[in-house]
């Protein structure tokens, strides 16, 4: 727990310059230009626009890949989609970058026009794509671990594989479920190079994913590798930043973590 | 399946229609009876539609992967060669190689792994085999499950502060190792926790029962047996420390470097950070190079998994408990 | 060992009407076969003991009944089994439709992890009961013998029950579907002798409404409660008959060495 004492200091520093009041009340965010502003809002709100692109692909996506695994997979298949998808979450996140520079963008481009060469878009499919075979593969477990014979007891009663495993199956596995989405997103909330280079760095509150905005992890970047002398407000201030991550995913975590110990109890 | 009966009489009870064939019994319970109203069509319908869901959202992954893949592979792929993996990066996209970046990361590899390895190791040794189960583990346990989750880019913010200004590594090899260490320890802990796991409690009591001492049994009957699964883990965390750009981005890893760095206190670059510099640039020859560069790095991931995978393999057919 | 083979076997044929046939019935999961041969008319309104020792095939037996083998990828079943004079192993008779008739109970007691009352509603509601759920809720927990212990109670997770309640509670679960055929796959066996006991009493009243096959390893069980008993031995039926007769004057000397404890 080092890191916290070590933010905490920097975060500390860059409060005596800058109000708590003005980090979360103000909606401005130009730490480069005078006036400095820091209002918190634009960032929180580019990094909200992200998590919640990357969760609408990534968890149903994940979901529905656990629950194909699960239900219909065949021994066979089961063997050859679980590689694929462990080479999925192995790929690193600067080729994701990547690839939503490189294919999503220019793809939305051609679809809508109006988007810009940054936007929160395309980061925000990749994120998505990149969660997605985390939370396939914590939601196979979570589902495995449901006794079988609880589902059979829903077989016997007359039901359907969709309603054994919609209305007995994840409600069994619901807090299991769950915690691999709140991890999902807090690691979309986390993430950085597929952010940073697809993104783009203006800071705005707006919720049009088709225009460039910043994140928290993708000031922190654009901060460290710019020309930015130590001890100025600026540099102090990507400890505030990194700190605000670092509780919110912590914060995330522990609320995954609870939910999947809740939901080992379950059948001990 | 032959029917011995010849025809018998279609019994709309589990043939669809209507759920019951009228009846003797039917009679019996008249009142029951009435009141069962099924949707079949919806319920008929309602399977395919899940099955049809999940299918697609599994096929829509794997078709993410593969044009992924494709479209890395057909940007990129005529432009590793030889002279690519042999060339420094330079201001001409077309001259432009990955060799400093993959001297760095083999390097930061290595240094990575003997700074994280013996104290990760040592550290789930620990934990599993002579902590008391405590307050303090427990407490150390819940740490290790979180830490796990942060974001690479604040174990950079930590490497930063810790290592480039404190310790005054400066932005060196040693320090991008040291942060690296830092973000994969947990990895590596958990890991090494559930190998040791695995380990029957039989052997050590063996072991005890000839007047062992704890360390002895765990130093000549434990960790051999665990040392596979152990090995799997360290490979799959030093692969992702690999694949790893934010961290080192924030120590400041260098994007243009003419030279191989030689000590640990040199600068140093690595192959994301390569690839990241030259995906941000706006030239789309440098995008064909950051291809070229993504296929190398892929191509390393690759042969290292392919490493843990073996080892795995090997250790399934070993372990007979 | 002892093989008795299909022709030397003794099956007694009850009288018509039969809720369930077994004709020539085989499963096989892989390459070991689990039933061989099996042929036996289960009349309706009656209880039927499957006995015999562990691992003799009368579980896989059981479970080929309502079709709940399918979840065995491995599992293949030949022959035929009709359900009330159809084939239930037909291309097109629908396991769904069928297990919505014929209700299971199991070894170990599986209620759903949701509230009693949730537990016996959900069975009739995927099946579109249109009556007045509250009554069947009452109904069913009064005839599986639960009511008074649970009335109170209803909101209440159907796991937080003892062992011999949830027993209770998956019968319950199972009377709700007004099934014709209610299977039980050694529903006692994890219980204690009071629940034991509680729940034989109910078989006895449940079959004024319902066919009951059940399994049981306990030979005193499946002479209190049975009015037919099949005696299997290595996948094999070796004896079919009333049960009194199986038990007192068995026709196989296989049958009277196990009834009489000698081996099992």
């Amino acid at each position: 727990m080092g890191i916290i004492a070590v933010l905490l200091s920097e975060t500390i520093e860059f409060f005596r310059t800058v109000s708590i009041r003005e980090f979360f009340g103000s909606a401005t965010w130009a730490p480069m230009f005078e006036p400095r502003q820091f209002g918190i809002w634009p960032l929180v709100g580019g990094t909200f626009l992200i998590t919640a692109g990357a969760g609408l692909i990534g968890i149903p996506g994940g979901l529905g890949v656990g629950l194909f695994l699960n239900e219909f997979a065949a021994p066979g298949v089961r063997a050859f989609i679980k590689p694929l998808l462990e080479i999925l979450a192995g790929i690193p996140t600067v080729v994701y970058g990547y690839f939503a520079l490189t294919v999503v963008t220019p793809t939305l481009q051609r679809v809508l026009p109006d988007t810009e060469v940054f936007n929160a878009a395309s980061a925000a499919i990749v994120v998505g794509i990149m969660v997605l075979p985390m939370v396939a593969s914590l939601c196979d477990d979570a589902l495995r671990a449901v006794p079988r014979s609880v589902k059979e007891a829903g077989y016997a009663l007359g039901a359907t594989k969709c309603e054994v495993s919609l209305q007995v199956t994840v409600p069994a596995a619901l807090s299991g479920i769950i915690a691999s989405f709140i991890l999902a997103i807090s690691r979309a909330f986390g993430e950085t190079m597929a952010v940073t280079l697809a993104a783009g760095s203006t800071p705005r509150l707006t919720l049009n994913p088709l225009q460039s905005i910043q994140t928290l992890t993708s000031y922190i970047v654009q901060v460290s590798t710019g020309d930015t002398p130590q001890g100025s407000i600026e540099y102090k201030s990507i400890f505030a930043v990194g700190m605000l991550l670092l509780v919110v995913t912590l914060l995330f975590n522990m609320l995954a973590y609870s939910l999947v110990k809740r939901f080992r109890s379950v059948y001990e | 399946m032959s029917n011995t009966h010849g025809m018998t009489p279609t019994n709309s009870a589990i043939f669809g229609g209507s759920l019951r064939i009228p009846g003797e019994k039917a009679a019996a319970k008249p009142v029951v009876r009435a009141t069962w109203k099924p949707r079949q069509r919806w319920r008929a319908f309602s399977s395919k539609l899940f099955f049809f869901t999940s299918l697609m959202a599994t096929v829509l992954a794997v078709a993410a992967l593969i044009y992924l893949l494709q479209s890395v592979a057909e940007q990129g792929l005529d432009r590793v060669s030889w002279s690519f993996i042999t060339s420094f990066p330079s201001r001409f996209p077309a001259k432009a190689g990955v060799k400093a970046a993959l001297w760095g990361s083999a390097y930061l590899t290595v240094l990575t792994a003997a700074i994280s390895v013996p104290i990760g190791v040592g550290a789930a040794i620990y934990l599993e085999e002579f902590a008391a189960d405590s307050k303090l583990r427990r407490f150390i346990d819940i740490n290790i499950a979180n830490l796990a989750g942060v974001p690479s880019i604040v174990y950079g913010m930590l490497g930063l502060m810790l290592f480039v200004r404190i310790c005054h590594f400066g932005r060196s090899l040693l320090a991008g190792a040291a942060t690296m260490s830092l973000l994969i320890l947990p990895i590596i802990i958990v890991a090494s926790r559930e190998a040791l796991k695995t380990i029957p409690t039989g052997i050590r009591h063996a072991a005890f029962g000839l007047g062992a001492t704890r360390w002895q049994t765990v130093r000549a009957h434990v960790l051999p047996s665990a040392l596979p699964g152990i090995l799997t883990g360290v490979i799959l965390s030093l692969s992702r420390a690999v694949g790893e750009t934010a961290p080192l981005l924030m120590i400041g890893a260098l994007s243009y470097m003419a030279f191989v760095p030689e000590t640990p206190m040199d600068a140093f670059t690595v192959l994301p950070i390569q690839i990241f510099n030259w995906t941000a640039r706006p030239q789309d020859e440098f995008h064909v190079t950051a291809a070229a560069g993504i296929i190398v790095l892929l191509a390393l991931l690759l042969t290292v998994n392919a490493l843990a995978i073996f080892l795995r393999m090997r250790y399934q057919r070993k372990a007979q408990w | 060992m002892v093989n008795v083979g299909k022709d030397q076997a003794t099956v007694f044929e009850p009288s018509a009407p039969y809720a369930i046939e077994v004709n020539d019935v085989n499963v096989s999961y892989g390459t070991s076969r689990a039933v061989l041969d099996v042929s036996l008319k289960i009349p309706e309104h009656t209880i039927v003991a499957l006995i015999g020792p562990s691992g003799c095939g009368k579980s896989t037996l059981l479970r080929s009944m309502n079709r709940m083998n399918d979840f065995v990828s491995s599992a293949k079943v030949t022959g035929e089994i009709l359900f009330r004079g159809s084939n239930i192993y037909a291309d097109d008779a629908d396991p769904v439709l069928l297990r919505r008739q014929i209700g299971m109970v199991f070894q170990k007691p599986n209620p759903f992890p949701t509230s009693i009352r949730k537990n016996i509603t959900w069975g009739p509601g995927i099946n579109g009961f249109q009556g007045d759920y509250n009554k069947l809720v009452e109904s069913s927990l009064r005839r599986a013998a639960l009511w008074d212990e649970v009335a109170g109670k209803l909101g209440e997770s159907g796991l937080a029950l003892s062992g011999g309640q949830q027993q209770r509670l998956c019968i319950a679960r199972a009377i709700a579907m007004d099934p014709d055929v209610i299977l039980m796959d050694e529903p006692c066996s994890a219980l204690d002798p009071g629940s034991t006991l509680k729940i034989e009493n109910l078989l006895l009243e449940l079959k004024e409404r319902f066919t009951i096959v059940i399994v049981t390893h306990n030979m005193q069980q499946a002479r209190r409660v049975s009015d037919y008993t099949a005696f299997m031995y290595q996948g094999e039926l070796v004896e079919f008959g009333p049960t009194d007769g199986v038990f007192e004057t068995p026709k196989q000397e296989l049958t009277r060495d196990y009834v009489s404890g000698r081996f099992g």
